[in-house]
């Protein structure tokens, strides 16, 4: 044991193990993975049915892309907080780990499982829909990438507050909801703008909005995390 | 480094049922102390409010140091076995005892693992998943955990549970080599799991 290295180095290393002990759980189970994969499937098939060949306008499009990511990310980013409580393995990591570092752990999981999950969609999206076309791709990367951030970040600190309760499966969503209206909205709205070509400078402003909402999300919860953590 | 653990005027409620109250208590440098009190007492209450991962309805619990503070705090200085803590049961032995020295921020070491292992006779075992473990070898396992980190205070939850003779023997040797090392608490209705106690707390007068 070093019991004098720097508190900063530790820090790392207990978050990094809380990120790999999750990481390497969802390899060995692949229950969000398997989960997450049959979901996007299964509703862009839907959405694919539903369409039937007819031509869909840009917002609607857009609106339909950002539907399938936020059912997706609630049905599998809860798994993380929710997986500890359920084999009651909430307390060992308590007592081992400084709630900080779980936090920002079970975070860059999510962040990982987003970035995939994101990329999955996209990919199906865009092959599958007829009429998603994306004319300004820089902006539509870039509106994707933060989308996904705070997605994840918003659903870490929900699923840490819910994993204790007794109706989590609906509590999730219903709870999720509002707190990512102003996400939904302006990466629904970002998106419509990227299909129709929009420039840099023309969508500065939801690019504002999405920085400024991670910020929000991930400081305060950082800074409440560990009351919700302990008790 | 003389540790002290300092309670005062704990209290516990429970969706408005009073667990206990008015416990107040100081242990100082080494040795024992005993939490008893029949089923339903608070024995696991307390331990947990001790441990820091319980925050009691009033009063407080301290754990005091006259050494350097360790940077994680309570976590570093105390080490808990008990029956509704659980193991990671999709990992190995070996990996649940790397993954504690991770989250504790050490460095891993497979030949402190393999020592803590061996004491507890879990090394022939140590790459095996713990989901495949009896109940006694993962209580074993729950004891190479606590230690992994040599904590100051060595707090057991019903210390015996689900031991076999030689399981017991391993644990007595554990608990003999804390009492003179650091603070041991032991919370338990069976009073031969212990070998003599320096204070006791006693809940069973305490609503």
């Amino acid at each position: 044991m070093q019991p004098d290295e720097r508190y900063g180095r530790r820090w790392l290393r207990a978050t990094s193990a809380v990120f790999l002990k999750d990481w390497h759980a969802e390899l060995r189970t692949r229950y969000a993975i398997n989960a997450l994969g049959m979901f996007v499937v299964t509703t862009i098939s839907i959405i694919l049915f539903s369409l039937g060949g007819e031509p869909a306008s840009p917002e609607v499009l857009a609106g339909m892309l950002w539907v399938v990511l936020f059912f997706a990310a609630m049905s599998g980013m809860s798994r993380t907080f929710v997986m500890e409580e359920e084999r009651g393995t909430a307390m060992t990591l308590q007592l081992q780990a400084p709630a900080s570092a779980v936090y920002f752990g079970k975070l860059l999981f999510n962040l990982v499982l987003g970035a995939g999950l994101t990329l999955l969609t996209v990919v199906l999206y865009a092959v599958l829909i007829e009429g998603f076309v994306i004319r300004s791709y820089g902006v539509f990367i870039g509106v994707v990438t933060l989308g996904s951030i705070g997605l994840a970040a918003a659903s870490t600190i929900i699923a840490a507050i819910i994993a204790r309760a007794n109706t989590k499966g609906t509590l999730y969503p219903v709870l999720s909801f509002p707190i990512l209206l102003p996400l939904l909205m302006t990466v629904i709205n970002a998106t419509r703008l990227a299909s129709e070509g929009t420039s840099w400078a023309d969508a500065g402003g939801e690019f504002q909005i999405l920085i400024s909402y991670i910020v929000v999300v991930v400081t305060t919860s950082y800074l409440l995390f560990e009351y919700i953590w302990k008790d | 480094m003389a540790i002290r653990i300092h309670a005062e005027g704990l209290r516990q409620v429970f969706s408005r049922r009073t667990i206990f109250s008015g416990i107040s208590f100081s242990v100082s440098g080494a040795g024992v102390l005993l939490i008893a009190g029949r089923n339903g007492s608070g024995k696991s209450t307390l331990v947990k409010i001790l441990c820091g991962v319980l925050t009691p309805t009033a009063g407080w619990a301290r754990i005091e140091s006259d050494g350097a503070q360790d940077q994680f705090g309570r976590k570093a200085m105390i080490g808990l076995v008990a029956p509704y803590l659980q193991l990671y049961e999709e990992f190995s032995a070996m990996e649940n005892l790397r993954m504690s020295m991770n989250l504790r921020g050490y460095r891993p070491s497979d030949d402190v693992s393999r020592g803590l292992l061996d004491r507890v006779a879990l090394d022939a075992q140590r790459q095996d998943p713990v989901r495949g473990f009896s109940s006694g070898m993962k209580q074993r396992l729950k004891y190479a955990m606590a230690l992994v980190h040599r904590p100051s205070i060595l707090v057991l939850d019903e210390p015996m549970s689900n031991l076999d003779a030689d399981g017991t023997a391993i644990v007595r040797s554990i608990m003999h080599e804390q009492r003179t090392a650091g603070i041991l608490v032991v919370a338990t209705n069976d009073l031969t799991d212990i070998d003599g106690w320096d204070t006791e707390v006693n809940l069973n007068a305490a609503r």
